[in-house]
């Protein structure tokens, strides 16, 4: 378990910050970042309304999936993806190997400029990422798990 | 790969239900998914192909309750059991953080078992995993059938570490909450000691 994620206050917000610019200068309808294995990080815009937990789990699954074609392909990976709809378009990045940067967004954006704002954003976050990998090896020995008793998890099973 | 968040005070864990074609693994999260009170579950979701099999995974994400403050939730993930989707299967073992094997007990299935076995420890060692280490508990699955060998044999061949295992009929729920509790458990002991 060394992969393990951390994420602190201070980078969460710093990542949100990422996601609200995004949000409001690619005109999109909502931007979520999405760690690797799915689960779902941050997110801005046009939410309410949006599955956040199955969007990012079935993200992971697509870029994984992604990843594995080019794979077989002998390419490092496909660093971007997009699909087209009828009425929502979906820009899929890939940000520091680490977060998926996912942008849904319709005719009131464009696909140049969200690839514009992605290219920014991803920029932002890569150097959060980076901080929030040191800072977690660094705090990795504090954990609030080392805490957790034998008791506490045997009284989450007692039902 | 857990992830930990101190901001939104969550332990996030992946849990990978394994075994063969048919064995039963989308039918534990079906059972967990009908029986769990609307409050701790997420949506579903299966990719399926249109004759029910499972094409790339099922997902299901899981509240467990408090831990010091900490909300607990476990994503459940299922393979497709099929031989030939085995590229899926080591997509979706990245990032486990618990393994559930779910063997199906009829006698017919048992070289099917040891296949996938063999499979499940292959792939987890592709992804640096070794299923000696990890959290990993062995289900027992479609015990009611006539056909089904007895436990003894099914321990010998299928777990020889002797990790905990679990008699099933995935059906009607027999064994299923009992599984999943073991390995969340396992799961989050794993995390205290790593963390």
């Amino acid at each position: 378990m060394a992969n393990q994620l951390v994420m602190y206050e201070e980078e969460l917000e710093q990542i949100r910050l990422v996601c609200e610019v995004l949000h409001r200068d690619s005109n999109a309808k909502a931007v979520l970042v999405i760690d690797k294995n799915g689960q779902a990080i941050s997110e801005a815009g046009e939410v309410e309304n949006l599955d956040v937990t199955s969007l990012s789990s079935l993200t992971a699954g697509n870029v994984a999936a992604t990843g594995g074609i080019a794979n077989l392909l002998a390419e490092k990976e496909f660093a971007g993806q997009f699909h087209e709809g009828e009425r929502t378009n979906v820009h899929i990045s890939i940000v520091a190997g680490r977060v998926i940067l996912l942008v849904l967004f319709d005719e009131r954006s464009s696909l140049g400029l969200v690839r514009l704002r992605v290219r920014r954003a991803a920029g932002e976050l890569t150097k959060i990422l980076e901080a929030l990998v040191k800072k977690s090896e660094a705090g990795a020995r504090n954990s609030v798990l080392a805490e957790i008793t034998d008791d506490d998890i045997d009284n989450l099973f007692n039902d | 790969m857990s992830f930990i968040n101190y901001s939104s005070r969550e332990i996030n864990c992946k849990i990978v239900y394994y075994g063969p074609g048919l064995c039963g693994k989308t039918t534990n999260l079906q059972y967990i998914y009908n029986k769990t009170n609307p409050d701790a579950k997420g949506k579903m979701i299966s990719l399926a192909t249109e004759t029910e099999r499972t094409l790339f995974f099922d997902f299901l994400p899981l509240s467990l309750g408090e831990i010091r403050g900490f909300k607990t939730r476990f994503h459940l993930y299922t393979v497709p059991g099929q031989v030939f989707y085995d590229a899926s299967r080591k997509l979706i073992l990245k990032g486990v953080d618990g393994v559930v094997f779910v063997a199906d007990s009829q006698i017919e299935r048992m070289e099917a078992n040891i296949e996938s076995l063999d499979n499940l420890r292959t792939n987890l060692a592709e992804q640096g995993y070794d299923l000696d280490k990890i959290p990993y508990v062995v289900q027992y699955n479609k015990r009611d059938l006539s056909n089904a060998s007895p436990i003894a044999e099914l321990e010998e061949v299928l777990n020889p570490t002797k990790v905990a295992n679990f008699e099933a009929v995935a059906t009607i729920g027999t064994g299923v909450f009992d599984t999943l509790k073991a390995v969340a458990k396992l799961v989050l002991t794993e995390l205290k000691r790593g963390g």
